[in-house]
């Protein structure tokens, strides 16, 4: 050994910087490029830190709920993480919505909030609030950061676990101290996470049995949900092929929608509560039913012990826990989406049996018939003056905007505006969709697509809003004034909440308490207001011109469609009711099977 | 599939990283999805590791069970979960203070029957016993059922921890 080599071994100091350096440092080097937030005291030195670099973009939003919506927006439109700042106490209470959002929808975030410093904590300092107390239901993990060398290892962490697996929100909590105090940077680890590596490889025993018991059903049914969405679009692409070679029917759930292009005549529309006639029954009536991605849902689902009763039913999902959760299954996958698809195409062409070719032909027969009550019918009369459908309003917009040739990115509020959206307008790729649909947070729509926005300066993006839903973050309509983004507003203004106002019709003999909304702004004043433009169309023979010249807009705009107010969403399956218990619409002489009483006691 | 609606009492055992809030995260997820906790047992366990072991003895239907096991592990800090119940022959034993006041017949009646339960005295005064004893839950609920017409005033008890028997680890 030469005397070189014997050298007592120099132990590497890591480089120290302020804390809130290294935390930008972790943040760019997970590939952030954009952060929405809201200053405070206790995250001025982020500020600082952000004022200092140009890396990183900061978009100043008006309220810390929005600062996660647009976040969502931002990830759900990408497939990346989205980040978020928010200050200490009232910072992170105001953020709670949004975190609860991504978990009900799985959507990736990493939220930072300021807290008092490392001394101060349990002792009601200003504006403490026991932020990983609050927000551990509201997140997948959280951390609160006490010591400054855990610091750069606690971002990369968070930004693994956002992402992987089934994906969600992450709070990290950031003392004001160790923000100040010198802190190591170390890159993001290589080696595997000690506790958390969710399985992503389905195991292909399972997937043989699943090729087995769909070749042998003689009236199949797929059924698909976000989880092909969060998954990529090599996964909605592997979706089509299988769809199309087995030639079975697909529907999607509301947070599925784009998965698979809703114009081919395989795809039998959304199912669920205002889910088509012709979905639903199929999934009533199926004897194999593959379930990708998607979680039975109560609002998909119906009765439970009414649901799909003569099924064979296969479950693919990321989340173990998601499977046997409400309806017992017999096959099981525990896998990624995207790779369970692969893997059943692979498996497909290997195993021998086929098709039965006749009962797949009856049962597409049988969900003709079903198609042909063409559940989803409306009248709109064209005479001038005539008042505007809403159903209509939607049904133009896809029409209008499809010609337009423009990328067009769509968001929503809560009501029926939503639904209708889901309904009407007519989805042919992923992550072009974003609507909330686990925890249904009126507010969501308008920063959602704020978020959409920014990943996509030159894109579409719309929300579609009901006029109560809007006023819940109306304020970002000065953060859009701010960054120029043309946002624009499409609101069905029926001047009642209206998904309430149907309910109480249904189920509370027509007392409509408290679901009209006496005073509302002028939308076009308020659009004004806010350095955007506001216009109107209050009878059908505006509609047209009103949403040319919104897509024509180069400012954010607030379209104010006033539409029928009388109207409801249907098809509908009651609450506690199973799903060839649906209710149709007007044009359909409202057939109902009638509410049961536990059904009233359902939301 | 027909679900089957049969209780479970059922031992799980749960290998976490020993980090601030978790047990307050388990216990969360018991609470606010609506499951039982008869007991519940946690410390760490592997030196130099930074982990610890929470036992919790909970019931439900076999598929709630299942639930259970499964939230657990998608939980970031946990390690591994076992349902010790289900998962091949395991031993459980709690240990318990048990706090008996009285004089006369009824004193030597206590003591009498704490010899034939092995529990020991660990304290006693002219009119008190404490006894310890460590054994398997129903054991212990046995005894104390006998203690309480003899004077039982305060039990202490740990909750149950657990192990699968033979070579079999976590
Ligand atoms: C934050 C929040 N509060 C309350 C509700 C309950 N809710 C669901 S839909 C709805 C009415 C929405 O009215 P509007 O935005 O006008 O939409 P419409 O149904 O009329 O299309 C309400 C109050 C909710 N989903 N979210
Ligand atoms: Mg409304």
């Amino acid at each position: 050994m030469s005397q070189t080599h014997a050298a007592p071994q120099e132990t590497v100091q890591p480089e120290m910087q302020a804390g809130a350096e290294v935390l930008l440092r972790a943040l760019k080097e997970q590939g952030v490029e954009v952060i929405f937030g809201y200053p405070g005291g206790a995250v001025l030195p982020i500020y600082d830190a952000i004022f200092q670099q140009n890396a990183i973009r900061h978009i100043l939003v008006r309220h810390e709920q929005a600062a996660v919506h647009a976040a969502e927006g931002y990830a759900r439109s990408t497939g990346r993480v989205g980040c978020v700042l928010v200050t200490s106490g009232p910072g992170a209470t105001n953020a709670v919505t949004g975190l609860v959002d991504a978990l009900m929808d799985s959507i990736p975030i990493v939220c930072l909030t300021g807290q008092v410093p490392t001394h101060l904590i349990g002792n009601d300092a200003f504006q403490e609030a026991d932020t990983t107390g609050i927000t551990r239901p509201a997140t997948k993990h959280n951390y609160l950061v006490k010591r400054s060398e855990d610091l750069a290892r606690v971002v990369h962490e968070a930004f693994y676990v956002a992402r992987s697996g089934r994906p969600g929100p992450v709070v990290i909590d950031l003392p004001k101290d160790i923000l100040i105090n010198k802190a190591p940077y170390t890159a993001a680890a290589t080696t595997e996470h000690r506790s958390y590596r969710p399985v992503t490889a389905p195991d292909a025993g399972q997937i043989a049995k699943a090729v087995a018991a769909l070749k042998s059903a003689r009236r199949p049914m797929i059924y698909t949900g976000g989880g092909v969405i969060n998954s990529g679009q090599a996964a909605s692409d592997a979706l089509i092929k299988f769809v199309r070679k087995t030639g079975f029917p697909i529907t999607n759930t509301l947070m599925g929608l784009g998965a698979y292009p809703s114009n081919d005549k395989q795809f039998l529309g959304m199912l669920g509560m205002h889910g088509t006639y012709e979905a639903n029954l199929a999934m009533h009536g199926c004897d194999v039913m593959l379930n990708i991605g998607a979680r039975f849902d109560d609002r998909v689902t119906g009765r439970l012990n009414a649901f799909s009763p003569n099924s064979r039913k296969i479950h693919i999902d990321i989340d173990r826990s998601s499977i046997n959760k409400n309806v017992p299954v017999e096959i099981p996958i525990v896998a990624d989406a995207g790779l369970a698809i692969e893997a059943l195409l692979a498996a497909w062409d290997n195993e021998p049996a086929e098709v039965d070719t006749a009962s797949l032909a009856k049962w597409w027969e049988q969900i003709e018939t079903w198609r042909a009550l063409d559940c989803l019918k409306y009248t709109q009369v064209q005479t001038k003056g005539g008042i505007i459908k809403p159903q209509y309003a939607i049904q133009r917009l896809y029409d209008i905007t499809r010609e337009s040739g423009r990328e067009t990115f769509i968001s929503t509020e809560v009501g029926q505006h939503q639904m209708w959206a889901a309904q009407y307008y007519r989805f042919d790729r992923p992550k072009h969709w974003m609507t909330s649909g686990g925890l249904g947070t009126m507010g969501y729509g308008l920063p959602a697509a704020m978020g959409v926005q920014v990943a996509h300066p030159d894109a579409l993006c719309i929300d579609i809003a009901g006029e109560a839903s809007i006023l819940m973050n109306i304020q970002e309509m000065s953060t859009l004034a701010q960054y120029r983004l043309p946002v624009k507003v499409f609101i069905l203004n029926n001047q009642y909440m209206g998904m309430v106002r149907q309910w109480q019709e249904l189920l509370h003999g027509s007392r409509y308490s408290e679901s009209y909304t006496a005073a509302l702004p002028d939308f076009v004043k308020l659009a004004e207001s806010f350095h955007g433009v506001g216009l109107r169309a209050t009878s059908v023979d505006q509609l047209d011109d009103v949403i040319r010249e919104m897509i024509a807009s180069d400012r954010p705009v607030i379209a104010d469609i006033c539409v029928d107010q009388k109207e409801n969403c249907f098809p509908m399956i009651p609450s506690g009711a199973a799903h060839n218990e649906m209710i149709l619409g007007a044009e359909h002489g409202n057939r109902a099977p009638g509410v049961t009483d536990d059904g009233m006691a359902l939301v | 599939m027909p679900i089957d609606t049969t209780l479970r009492s059922a031992t799980i055992s749960v290998l976490v990283e020993n980090e601030p809030g978790i047990l307050a995260r388990v216990v969360g997820l018991f609470s606010g999805r609506g499951y039982n906790i008869d007991s519940l047992t946690v410390a760490p366990v592997e030196d130099g590791r930074n982990r610890s072991r929470i036992n919790i003895v909970t019931s439900g239907t076999d598929m709630i069970i299942q639930q259970i096991k499964a939230q657990l592990d998608r939980l970031v800090p946990v390690h591994r979960v076992s349902d010790l119940s289900t998962d091949g022959p395991h031993i459980a034993r709690e240990m318990a203070l048990i706090k008996v006041l009285g004089t006369g017949e009824k004193r030597v009646e206590a003591l009498r029957l704490a010899e034939a339960f092995r529990a020991r005295v660990v304290d006693a005064t002219t009119g008190s016993f404490i006894f310890e004893m460590t054994g398997a839950t129903d054991k212990l609920d046995a005894f104390l059922d006998l203690m309480r017409p003899l004077g039982l005033a305060e039990v202490s008890r740990t909750g149950v921890a657990a192990i699968a028997r033979g070579t079999r680890i976590i």
